[in-house]
């Protein structure tokens, strides 16, 4: 009982400490918010999305374009025409022609890597990050934001913001986001999927293991 | 010449191993005819649980190995490598990462219970020994591996750690910079702690985990209550409250490791980050030695330990405190002055002890993952204080303690299916 | 007690085989990543190579999976030498070489004008050498121009094929490819 009690207790202690971690509150730039990493129509907006407006200075450099392709559904000429924009090919990875002397130079830093930027900072850092430009007369931009301070990023998504009402604006910056989860982890969807089938055999397992281990004791007294 | 025991086997090959091999005996002396008590509880488990998860770790391990490069310029990238490119390298990351953590989680539950039972006390005291190497080597496994991602906090981490070793009296800086094999955390020591991850470490482990059943099997396992089954022996020699550890304890763990597998493969496929405790968020951008993390915490099986270390105003004290927190676990047999051995029989003041130790490791484990200010502080200070006064006043308080009668045979309650 | 021992033999075999079965997929989890992985494929995937300035006579070099690949523009004359007698070769019909199916004829390629070969001699993996000018003082004067191998001295015609009597035995390897237009050759697949 008491050993019972102790175990329960530190999952307790264990399962509080990691809702308790996070530090900075973006509850109020993420109104609207809601990824769904399995809904791959939204994964290939996005991936449209991210070709369009982030691509030019953002690289996905750990993606290949092919298995971007195979993963959401997207044929290889859908692929060619929609989301290839430099002379790259299918199986090369997600560079851009920006180079990094430059990208310092015109912004003070290089406009990152994105492919991570999700496991790194979180879904809901981005989404903010996105939704939360305003205008500033003091920044070199006209713009500054509220979850990146004094961020040298320009808000791309300008035009987008004022032409969609706030509904659509929040669907394309919940498929862009979402894009970039699977993009910080492509394999996202299948591990879950999998997991489901070994827990499953695990049960099975479970079944006949209890039932052997339960004749072999029956003689113990 | 060893004494020849009769062969088990009816195959001819078999046979013909047994003549030139102890195959039969082997069986014998630690499965078929090594005796332990029937009445093991969940407690009991966790000793062959570590071995799964060590045969887990070596073998991902190994499979990473193949794909992973251990140089400053290409680590961080084969990582994402093994997730993305190698076909199903994913599943190997995550177990191994997955892995580590629920190795401390298994350990710890595996120490606790010789704590609640008495398994360090005489005649175990050098299984014990041997289990406190174990814990030594393991720590260093993981911290050793824990810079191989190269990741922002491996890096930073790894830092913290090695300059430890600089408050050491003479010998500090010099011993960092060998360690380093550099001025700085660089390439040079991620190739070595590469080398002392894939190979030193986890050989001297095996050897380790070789001597500890060894020495187990030697003087035969305790149980709940804490008595001596091989005082109580049937008319064929056999311990009468034991049962053959194959096929009843065989049987019973295998149910066991299924259950922990079902759990830990949950964490594997749902969970492999574990809300970044598993997996550092900080880890996912490459090392800078220009950024240091808002918060350099270390994993969260290390965390009591860097609670007691931040707790103490000095830091070179406080690192001596982390060191003793660490060694004090080795003397327990002999601090402990009562001669029974299972918390069940034993006085209030271990068991109001012993509790009061878990939940100060566990707190001060909390602590060590805040930052170190306002109440924290104090809170850090009292359970630093709980937790060595747990050792150091044993001698004293074990004396005191009224037992109760230890019963002759063990307790053991058929639960009918 | 037959019963028990039926149960027990029953519950025995049904857990093994269930783990057998666990075991077979961890295992193959495990081994699947042996495999090329999808950098492997990527780096090794067909290649495109531009003929448009290729002038007759010339000959391009890429590498395709780590090997040496030529593509020659046969002149006019090249095409010509092809079609005369040649029984100093030891198997003019390409029957014990590797080729696609289409360049199992005397130019072995689909188009004489364009010659796409491994540049490994079939003897011990050397580079051969071109060879073009017709009877040099090096080569004798019944050189017809195509390739020597200078490791242990093969001889191949303007196709690749091998001559009767050297130490290498088949003719030079013709990888996969095919013309996606008429200044484009992908090396790696037929079609």
């Amino acid at each position: 009982m008491k050993s019972l009690f102790a175990i329960y207790s530190v999952f307790a202690f264990i399962s509080g400490a990691i809702f308790a971690a996070g530090s900075m509150d973006l509850d109020e730039y993420i109104e609207g918010m809601n990824v769904k990493t399995s809904d791959s129509k939204s994964l290939q907006r996005g991936a449209r999305n991210f070709f369009n407006y982030c691509s030019g200075c953002h690289t996905l450099q750990y993606m290949r374009y092919n298995q971007i392709a195979e993963d959401l559904g997207i044929s290889e000429d859908q692929l060619m025409q929609n989301l290839i924009f430099t002379d790259s090919s299918p199986q090369d990875l997600v560079m851009n022609n920006m180079l990094k002397e430059d990208g310092d130079r015109w912004f003070g830093k290089a406009p990152p890597d994105l492919t991570l930027v999700t496991r790194r900072k979180s879904p809901e850092y981005v989404y903010g990050l996105l939704n939360s430009f305003y205008p500033d007369n003091n920044s070199p931009t006209g713009v500054n934001n509220h979850v990146q301070e004094a961020s040298s990023m320009p808000h791309v998504l300008w035009d987008l913001q004022e032409r969609l009402s706030d509904e659509e604006y929040s669907q394309f910056l919940n498929d862009t986001v979402g894009f970039l989860v699977y993009a910080g982890e492509p394999i996202v969807e299948k591990r879950k999927s999998m997991g489901v089938w070994v827990i499953g055999f695990l049960l099975i397992f479970l079944i006949f293991s209890y039932a052997l281990y339960k004749d072999i004791w029956r003689e113990v007294k | 010449m060893a004494k020849q025991t009769e062969s088990i086997f009816t195959n001819p090959l078999l046979k013909w191993i047994d003549d030139r091999f102890p195959l039969s005996s082997l069986i014998k002396d630690h499965a078929t005819e090594y005796y332990a008590s029937k009445n093991f509880n969940i407690w009991y488990l966790f000793g062959v649980l570590s071995m799964v998860v060590l045969i887990i770790m070596l073998i991902t391990g190994f499979f990473l190995t193949m794909n992973y490069k251990p140089s400053a310029d290409d680590a961080f990238n084969s990582v994402e490598y093994i997730m993305r490119s190698v076909e199903n390298g994913w599943l190997i990351r995550y177990m191994h990462s997955t892995g580590a953590s629920f190795f401390f989680i298994v350990i710890y539950l595996h120490m606790f219970r010789a704590m609640l039972y008495g398994s360090y006390k005489k005649p175990r005291e050098l299984i014990w020994i041997l289990g406190m190497l174990l814990y030594f080597c393991l720590m260093a496994e993981a911290f050793f591996g824990y810079l191989l991602p190269w990741g922002n906090m491996s890096y930073w981490a790894g830092q913290v750690i090695v300059n430890l070793f600089g408050y050491i009296p003479f010998v500090g800086d010099t011993l960092t910079e060998w360690i380093r094999g550099d001025y700085f955390i660089s390439d040079i020591t991620l190739n070595r702690f590469f080398a002392f991850h894939v190979i030193f470490l986890p050989l001297a482990i095996v050897g380790l985990v070789a001597a500890h059943i060894l020495a187990l099997h030697h003087v035969g396992s305790n149980n709940p209550d804490g008595i001596e089954i091989k005082k109580k022996l049937d008319e064929t020699g056999k311990p009468i409250d034991g049962v053959a550890f194959h096929p009843f304890h065989t049987s019973k763990d295998l149910v066991g490791i299924t259950i922990f597998l079902i759990i830990y493969f949950a964490a594997v496929f749902f969970a492999p980050e574990m809300g970044g405790y598993f997996l550092e968020v900080d880890n996912f951008e490459p090392a800078d030695p220009l950024k240091t993390p808002e918060h350099i915490v270390p994993s969260w099986y290390f965390t009591p330990y860097y609670a007691i270390l931040r707790a103490v105003p000095n830091a070179a004290l406080g690192a001596l405190f982390l060191v003793l927190a660490v060694v004090l676990f080795v003397f327990l047999p002999w601090l402990d002055k009562c001669e029974v051995k299972s918390i069940r029989y034993r006085g209030w003041q271990y068991k109001f002890a012993l509790t009061l130790f878990a939940i100060s490791f566990i707190a001060l484990g909390y602590l060590g993952l805040q930052p170190a200010t306002g109440i924290y502080v104090f809170l850090a200070r009292f359970f630093t204080i709980t937790y060595f006064a747990f050792f150091l006043l044993m001698p004293f308080y074990t004396k005191l303690e009224k037992t109760k009668t230890v019963p002759e045979r063990v307790v053991y309650k058929k639960k009918e299916s | 007690m037959a019963e028990n021992l039926n149960r027990r033999k029953f519950l025995s075999i049904a857990t093994s085989l269930t783990s057998a079965v666990g075991g077979i997929f961890a295992v193959g989890a495990f081994v699947s990543t042996f495999q090329p992985s999808k950098k492997a494929k990527a780096l090794g995937a067909s290649i495109k190579v531009s003929l448009s300035k290729l002038e007759p006579g010339s000959i391009i070099k890429v590498i395709y999976r780590g090997k040496p690949i030529w593509v020659l523009r046969r002149t006019d004359q090249m095409i010509s030498e092809l079609d005369n007698e040649n029984s100093y070769l030891r198997d003019p019909k390409s029957e014990l070489s590797i080729q696609p199916d289409f360049a199992k004829n005397k130019f072995r390629s689909k188009n004489p004008e364009f010659f796409v070969v491994e540049g490994v001699c079939t003897h011990l993996g050397c580079a051969p050498i071109e060879k073009f000018a017709i009877a040099p003082a090096d080569m004798g004067p019944d050189w017809k121009g195509g390739f020597y191998c200078p490791c242990h001295g093969s001889k191949f015609d303007l196709s690749g094929r091998v001559y009767a009597g050297v130490p290498a035995p088949s003719n030079l390897r013709v990888p996969a490819h095919n013309f996606i237009d008429e200044t484009t050759l992908l090396v790696g697949e037929n079609s």
